[in-house]
């Protein structure tokens, strides 16, 4: 018998282990937005397919060279950079040319992620990054919507609310199938409600971020809207509408880029809330989902600093 | 140091926009192209070089209690003075830049300069010290402006540079395409710097073991 078998093996914490890691995580994200995918794939054929190819494709090939240039280790096989990519390309119209999909992909890995210091030191959600760089850059091709399945121009659903063109709206039960003009992966509620359930039951993502930031938009609406004399589809029309679901489900409750502590996820959320609600209705774009994450993004390490739990037995206040 | 140096370092080592980080409002602001980069260079040159050789001459006359005020009078003549002359030869290029041209009195790295520089030196180094100084902003704000112009606009000097099918990053010309490129400039020449000292400590390292050596053997 060797005699190492009997030796007494000390370590240190954790002792624990549990076979999450980022990788598995990524994953199961990477799950999570496969009925987004489908559902993509099924209303803009061709066109979602040659777009969530080029920013994945990108998205990959940058963080590579990123990582080489950069001289770290290369880290492509924990999905991470799948996933920007994916999410990128949900939040983009069908027609946009492929060059600029590339330009939004290459943008949000190298500006938005590796030039921070990489994976956990980002500050923005890399996706939104890219979105906000190429809607800033060309946004009349950011805003060339088409309908699903026939392709044929239209306005988004917010669109036509802020444009006053009520009567054409399509119903709340086409919003919830997503058979209306938008970009490719937010136009379909079913697809994204699923993947949404997945991470949650899961434990990726934590209910707190979601549900104050859905809350808070439906109860602004709701308030709104009874001032205007809408009743209650007027809410739900938000709710479902343009890319709060995709949003508020994938993109709040990027781990890096939001809050840790109960309260700041809390305030986050209602943060975003007030925040889209503000520029849907009174700013001058229709959506405002990709920028007001995007500022809640800058508030993060804050909310996280005053919203830190007292150490148990330490003392209450600083005199 | 010598009067090489005093003019040189303006250029690279101590270049007020890349190595002292200064002035960054005007140079966020006014490098949307590049033929404003290079008006707003020659102007903020020219300023720089008249009131740093008469703050130089006079900077034993000046009291030492308020000195700042002293500057900024000199500073906001000549400022004066450039405008009123870009306004008469230039006005196309006065009407781009703007508040720019007059908030050159309140800039940092002319007052900077005559605090730091001028009003310890005499005349002749003050001037080559101004002159390097122009110079290295003017250059930094061209290229930035390059950068911004290209991306932004599709032209240099506003020539256009693609054919008209490639719609150009209209952010590269908006605020944040300033703050991103200057970013970028900058992380880059960090870089090289960074590379450049490693190199140094490794090379003076190894001569420090070879003495070592020579010494162990010699012994």
């Amino acid at each position: 018998m060797n005699n190492q078998d009997n030796l007494l093996i000390i370590s240190s914490s954790p002792h624990l282990h549990s076979r999450n890691s980022v990788t598995t995580a990524m994953r199961d994200v990477l799950i999570a937005l496969t009925p987004a995918l489908i559902a993509s794939l099924y209303f803009f054929r061709l066109a979602a397919a040659k777009v969530i190819l080029t920013c994945i494709f990108v998205a990959v090939l940058s963080e590579v060279i990123a990582q080489k240039i950069m001289k770290k280790e290369v880290t492509v096989d924990d999905y991470s950079a799948v996933v920007t990519g994916l999410l990128l390309a949900f939040c983009l119209p069908a027609t946009l040319p492929l060059w600029m999909a590339a330009v939004g992909a290459g943008t949000a890995i190298i500006i938005g992620k590796q030039l921070f210091g990489g994976l956990g030191n980002n500050i923005f959600n890399p996706a939104l990054v890219g979105r906000a760089v190429l809607l800033a850059s060309w946004p009349v091709a950011m805003t060339t919507w088409t309908t699903s399945l026939d392709g044929v121009t239209t306005a988004t659903p917010l669109g036509m609310l802020k444009g006053g063109m009520v009567e054409q709206l399509p119903s709340l039960w086409q919003l919830f199938t997503g058979n209306v003009g938008g970009s490719l992966g937010e136009t379909c509620a079913l697809a994204l409600i699923i993947g949404a359930l997945y991470l949650l039951y899961k434990g990726h993502i934590n209910w707190r971020i979601p549900f104050s930031y859905l809350g808070t938009v439906f109860v602004l609406t709701a308030l709104l809207g009874a001032f205007k004399g809408e009743g209650l589809w007027y809410p739900c029309y938000h709710l479902l509408a343009g890319g709060l679901l995709l949003g508020a489900f994938f993109m709040a409750t990027d781990w890096v880029t939001s809050p840790l502590t109960k309260k700041g996820k809390f305030i986050f959320g209602f943060g975003c809330g007030l925040l889209t609600v503000l520029i849907r209705l009174k700013g001058g774009y229709p959506e405002g989902v990709c920028y007001s994450i995007l500022l809640m993004n800058m508030v993060t390490p804050l909310l996280d600093r005053y919203t830190k739990a007292r150490v148990f037995g330490g003392v209450s206040k600083h005199a | 140091m010598g009067l090489g140096k005093e003019f040189s370092k303006g250029i690279l080592r101590e270049n007020p926009l890349f190595r002292l980080t200064l002035g960054m409002c005007p140079s966020l602001a006014i490098t949307t192209s590049v033929n404003n980069a290079l008006g707003m260079g020659v102007a903020f040159t020219s300023v720089l070089l008249a009131s740093n050789m008469a703050i130089s001459a006079l900077r034993k006359i000046i009291p030492e209690s308020i000195r700042i005020p002293c500057y900024i009078v000199i500073i906001a003549a000549f400022v004066t003075v450039t405008e009123m002359l870009m306004q008469a030869y230039m006005p196309e290029l006065f009407e781009s830049l703007g508040i720019f041209i007059p908030l050159i009195v309140v800039n940092c790295i002319i007052l900077g300069r005559a605090e730091a520089f001028a009003s310890k030196n005499t005349v002749l180094p003050s001037f080559l010290d101004g002159l390097g100084m122009g110079i290295g902003y003017t250059l930094a704000l061209v290229i930035v402006s390059t950068f911004r112009e290209v991306l932004g606009a599709g032209t240099f000097l506003g020539y256009p540079l693609f054919a008209d099918s490639v719609p150009s990053a209209l952010i590269m010309i908006l605020p944040p395409g300033g703050f991103i490129t200057l970013g970028c400039v900058l992380a880059f020449l960090n870089l090289m710097q960074n590379r450049k000292m490693a190199k140094r400590n490794r090379v003076t390292q190894l001569r420090m073991k070879q003495q070592a050596a020579q010494q162990i053997s010699s012994n």
